[in-house]
């Protein structure tokens, strides 16, 4: 039993070097889609950084503003890596050689653990350098405790592996790359109207519910409590209970559309 | 008799209303070539997926077996036996040749050292180790063709599928490809090929199988299936009508077509059959202006099959 595991863990790393392989060849995907939160925090910082920052009650000086932004932004570098998950499954999914590993006896979930596992550690580097940006523009976060660094740390790993399985079932089921492209738009779609930008009760109250029910506000929420020492409440089970519910259900249903795909005639 | 490679009984497979396989029986014997002969959309493609474990089979099939696996139960172990090579490109275009195959011998589970050394061995085998280090998506088609098997081959499988490995190849890559698919039984290899030409599989195979409408309408040597099939056939064109009339006179067998003063006579194109109508034309004083040997091509064996010609023998039951 155990030498299956090993060798289940050595498929999955096979495949995962397979695609970070992929990615360190063709980085232009990856790092286009990093470009969408940069230049929304540059936006929102340089050009409606004062007013934005007035109307959290921040003063006239930005940097409030900053500290509030960009949690929530380094979780929408989360869902924009995802997006070319979802693209670089749908393009592999066309290709020939998927249907090679399926007829060897490998592990069969070790092609999906290595794009999950990939997109992961991209949008681990993704919100690095997001970060980097926000440090190098001023976002500070200086009364964060290490166990709170790391619970931060350990919030957006469990949120790329949650986002990551959803792409990576958007993916199965797009037929192209482009339907992918499409079909993965909620992901950066739910940051917008989440509480990245502005409070949720500064909100219209009918739109409150969609900002609030969402994976998005709550692991928000949680993220700036952990860096900046707001209130989390009880957004902090919320999001994780967010990660786990869509880390369960992107896997099954990856998972049921990758074994049911060899079936359809081609 | 020798130990069966693949065994399957009453292989079924449909998709929705339409039926792609009605139960088709295979039994091919280790260490020879067996051509799945037929037409696009016979279901060739369909019988590869399902012997290589890329579909399951309809329940109503009976037992499959491959590698003496049982599909059904043991599809890892099977897998473990076979080597596959689609008839669309399996290859990672992302990727260089090199790393392609550098994939399949982690997959494989080589050790590094044993993965270089088979990589490097069969890239220079199938002449691809200039090419090795640009991405695949580069090669041409005999390239990606080769890289493809070269893949195929890293796990050194018993037994290997090929499905139509030289549709879309120019003449002489097929050549390439023929010799590559004659070295790999030499080396005692199984081979189960899809063709939809019948010079293909009468150049290779062992045994061909003709597919129809899901189903195995012939099956036998390539010299038996030829010989039920009535397609072969002498033409001889005249210029002048009165040797035309004469010869056809001469020739009552034959089919006449008066336009273009041709005449069709039914014949295998063995040299005593061609000597024999050389003298009855002799005898008759006549000389052709042109004489041609057309033999069965895959047409032929369809017509034949399908077109309600009575059959002299049907190979299937000689064969049992």
């Amino acid at each position: 039993m155990s030498s299956s595991l090993s060798l289940a863990v050595r498929d999955c790393s096979t495949m995962l070097r397979r695609n970070l392989l992929h990615a360190r060849r063709y980085p232009s995907l990856t790092l286009n889609l990093l470009l969408t939160p940069i230049m929304l925090l540059l936006l929102f910082v340089y050009i409606f950084g004062d007013t934005m920052s007035a109307g959290i009650g921040g003063g006239a000086d930005r940097s409030a503003y900053i500290a509030y932004l960009l949690p929530g932004l380094l979780l929408m570098t989360i869902g924009s890596t995802t997006i070319g998950t979802a693209v670089s499954v749908a393009t592999d999914m066309s290709e020939g050689i998927i249907a090679r590993f399926r007829t060897m006896a490998i592990h069969r979930g070790s092609v999906l653990v290595g794009h999950v596992v990939g997109s992961v550690l991209q949008s681990v580097l993704g919100v690095v350098l997001v970060g980097a940006v926000g440090v190098a523009i001023g976002f500070r976060s200086t009364d964060a405790t290490a166990l709170e660094w790391l619970a931060a740390f350990g919030l957006l790993v469990l949120f790329a592996t949650a986002l990551t399985w959803i792409a990576v079932g958007m993916g199965l089921v797009s037929p192209n790359a482009e339907a992918a492209g499409n079909n993965a738009m909620p992901l950066i779609f739910l940051p917008l109207i989440s509480s990245t930008f502005v409070p949720v009760d500064a909100m219209p109250g009918w739109f409150q519910p969609v900002a609030e029910y969402q994976p998005f506000t709550p692991a928000i929420e949680t993220l700036r409590g952990l860096l900046l020492g707001t209130g989390i409440g009880h957004n902090g089970w919320l999001a994780v209970a967010w990660c786990l519910g869509l880390t369960v259900l992107g896997w099954f249903w990856s998972a049921a559309k990758f074994d049911g795909a060899a079936e359809q005639r081609p | 008799m020798t130990d069966l490679a693949i065994a399957a009984n009453g292989l079924r497979k449909s998709y929705g209303d339409k039926v792609v396989l009605d139960g088709v029986d295979l039994a091919v014997p280790e260490g020879t070539i067996f051509s799945l002969l037929g037409p696009n959309g016979a279901g060739k493609t369909t019988a590869v997926k399902i012997l290589s474990t890329l579909v399951s089979p309809d329940p109503g099939s009976g037992r499959i077996s491959v590698g003496g696996h049982d599909l059904a139960t043991d599809p890892q172990a099977a897998r473990a036996a076979i080597g596959v090579t689609g008839q669309f490109s399996a290859v990672d275009g992302l990727i260089t040749g090199e790393e392609n195959m550098l994939l399949m011998a982690d997959l494989h589970h080589l050790s590094r050292h044993e993965g270089r050394r088979v990589a490097a061995e069969l890239l220079a085998r199938f002449d691809l180790t200039e090419a090795a280090k640009k991405p695949a998506s580069t090669y041409s088609g005999g390239m990606k063709r080769r890289l493809d098997i070269a893949m195929t081959l890293v796990g050194a499988p018993r037994i290997i599928f090929l499905d139509e490995p030289t549709t879309g190849l120019d003449p002489r890559s097929r050549h390439t490809m023929w010799r590559i698919i004659r070295e790999l039984v030499a080396d005692g290899v199984t081979v189960f090929l899809t063709t939809q030409y019948l010079e293909e599989a009468d150049q290779l195979a062992d045994r061909i199988a003709v597919l129809h409408d899901g189903t195995i309408a012939a099956q036998g040597t390539a010299e038996e299936l030829k010989r039920i099939v009535p397609g072969g056939h002498v033409r001889l064109r005249f210029t002048d009508p009165a040797a035309y009339r004469s010869a056809a006179t001469a020739l009552r067998e034959a089919s006449p077509d008066d336009a273009s003063l041709a005449l069709r006579i039914p014949s295998d194109g063995s040299q005593r059959a061609l000597r024999s109508v050389l003298d009855r034309l002799d005898s008759a004083g006549v000389e052709a202006d042109e004489l041609t040997v057309h033999t069965p091509d895959l047409d032929d064996v369809f017509f034949a099959l399908t077109g309600g010609v009575d059959l002299p023998h049907q190979p299937t039951e000689a064969a049992r």
